[in-house]
């Protein structure tokens, strides 16, 4: 017997009702994730991307559809995924140490178990020696880094990431690919990344969907078999470049005034 | 001259001579710069120099004695009624007979003791109204017009109702105090309901989190700050109940010695009740203070 996807979207959508009438932000979208995969949404803004997230992790009802999580019915459960949101937000009165715990503190984990569990963690995943300093005291990277620490700690299968290094200077956000990697590799978990990004998605993911607006829907399905662990002079090989330019016009392609030509 | 120079002489030349500005800028400064068409006059950017604070202090001292020397000489050569406005060496020897003689630490601690009562309750009670307030919006709606009614309400004119339901003693100067600061920390309590982050809000639901643990864990210790800053705003509002909470209903307290000295006369008496007052409201804000900077300090857990 075949097992289920780790994470499914079965005919997905959601309209909000305006005073200019509905929009629909979604529509009827369909999505099959196995487990351990990395996959990347890509898309213009406005493409529903947010919204798949926000339905996914319980904070939005969706208008038709279910969300399936190793084939159970998940539709509407809060606390079922792993979610990083746009922004870190890190509770700027509790050390790094306590906001990376507080996950698992929400789970029931008594917090003197929870740091104990978090702390190696921090130390190895490059925030060592910040962990009894205050969010005020890190950089954007390092914030992004403790942030994305909690969002794995919660133990979940499934982590959905909203474009967790837009906001990230250049370097940094590379810096932080390759360790966003590495924890991949170490945890296996399942991962959802929304990014702007087409190298961002192709160096690392397995899986990319490009998405588009209006309405937001999922158009096609491109697989990334470039072979892991990833160097990061990957993204000069001909072979990204081709995926790269790929992906680009495809998204290019959903431009008003060139379809319309 | 130097400011004829180009650019880069006129850059460089503020830091060089910065300190020395006033002497080095001669009035013919302006007549040359004057002329430049279409340009405003150049202008360095005012620095004024710190006193060291012993100074500072030296010249506060000066300005206090010589008030009071310029206070008690014009009583002296009546300039000044000394009947009405009384004279400091009389304010000073009247002190000693009132810490001596009068009821000065009963007086005190009456007034000490009701204005924290009702500091403490006020402060508690608005917390909890303006946190209660998240829990539900359609309760906040609907309570919300009532507070600020109470808020334009002008308590200390319900005073003498409060005196004839709470009695002449204790109970009546705590209710006014509290009444004054209640209604100012539930609005400023519900402030910080409302600066929730309603992402913050969103991650913790995305974590699975119990409507609780994110009042616990985030409301709450959002609005901490906002309850703190009221703090020190509360602590003269409760003074100020409590004292006129005495002037309405005698018994004890200072509020009372400034409305029975006044009306005998005792000019001298008014204003030792009215400094020892103000010492006492410097204490209580002093402490306060101090008691907001531990709290902040202790915020983080």
């Amino acid at each position: 017997m075949v097992s289920p996807p780790k994470l499914r979207l079965e005919n997905l959508s959601k309209t909000f009702t305006t005073d200019n009438g509905d929009f629909v932000a979604l529509a009827a979208s369909n999505l099959d994730i196995p487990a351990g995969r990395f996959v990347s949404l890509i898309g213009p803004s406005g493409c529903g991307k947010t919204t798949i997230f926000n339905i996914v992790a319980g904070l939005l009802p969706p208008t038709t559809g279910r969300v399936l999580i190793d084939g159970e019915d998940a539709t509407g459960f809060i606390g079922q995924v792993g979610y990083m949101l746009q922004k870190d937000l890190l509770l700027p009165w509790r050390t790094v140490l306590d906001n990376v715990a507080l996950g698992m503190e929400i789970k029931g984990t008594p917090l003197k178990e929870a740091r104990e569990r978090a702390l190696p963690l921090i130390q190895r995943y490059g925030l060592g020696g910040f962990e009894h300093q205050h969010p005020s005291a890190l950089s954007g990277g390092m914030r992004q880094r403790a942030a994305l620490l909690r969002t794995l700690l919660i133990d979940m299968d499934v982590i959905l990431l909203d474009e967790p290094f837009g906001a990230l200077d250049a370097q940094t956000k590379s810096k932080l690919q390759e360790w966003l990697l590495g924890l991949f590799n170490d945890f296996g978990r399942t991962v959802v990344f929304v990014t702007h990004d087409v190298e961002e998605a192709i160096y690392l993911s397995d899986e990319i969907h490009v998405m588009a607006s209006k309405p937001g829907r999922i158009v096609e399905a491109l697989p990334i078999d470039l072979p892991r662990p990833r160097h990061r002079s990957v993204v000069t090989t001909p072979r990204f470049m081709a995926m790269k330019k790929y992906c680009l016009d495809l998204l290019h392609d959903q431009d008003p005034q060139r379809s319309a030509a | 001259m130097h400011f004829t120079g180009n650019g880069i002489m006129s850059l460089a030349f503020p830091t060089s001579l910065a300190p020395r500005d006033a002497e080095a800028t001669p009035p013919a400064t302006t007549e040359q710069a004057a002329p430049r068409p279409g340009k405003s006059a150049r202008r360095r950017l005012p620095v004024s120099r710190n006193w060291p604070t012993s100074i500072v202090m030296l010249v506060q001292m000066v300005i206090l004695v010589g008030f009071i020397a310029l206070w008690e000489i014009s009583a002296a050569y009546k300039l000044i009624d000394p009947f009405f406005w009384s004279r400091p060496s009389a304010i000073w020897s009247t002190l000693l007979i009132f810490f001596t003689e009068g009821d000065a630490f009963t007086d005190i601690g009456f007034t000490f003791r009701s204005t924290i009562i009702g500091f403490v309750l006020g402060t508690l009670a608005g917390a909890a109204l303006g946190l209660s307030m998240w829990w539900s919006r359609n309760y906040a709606s609907i309570v919300q017009p009532y507070i600020i009614c109470l808020e334009s309400i002008p308590k200390l004119a319900l005073a003498p109702l409060i005196i004839l339901v709470f009695g002449m003693g204790l109970a009546s100067k705590v209710a006014i105090a509290t009444a004054l600061t209640l209604v100012v920390s539930a609005l400023t309590a519900y402030s910080g309901v409302q600066s929730v982050d309603k992402d913050q809000e969103r991650l913790f639901y995305s974590l699975g989190a119990s409507r609780w643990q994110v009042f616990t864990k985030l409301v709450a210790p959002t609005c901490v700050p906002w309850i703190i800053s009221i703090l020190r705003v509360n602590i003269g509002l409760a003074l100020t109940g409590s004292i006129v909470g005495e002037f309405v209903a005698f018994q004890h307290g200072l509020g009372r010695t400034i409305l029975y000295a006044g009306t005998t006369y005792d000019i001298a008496l008014v204003w030792v009740a009215v400094l020892v007052l103000s010492i006492l409201s410097i204490i209580m804000y002093a402490s306060v203070s101090w008691l907001e900077s531990v709290l902040k300090r202790n915020m983080a857990y």
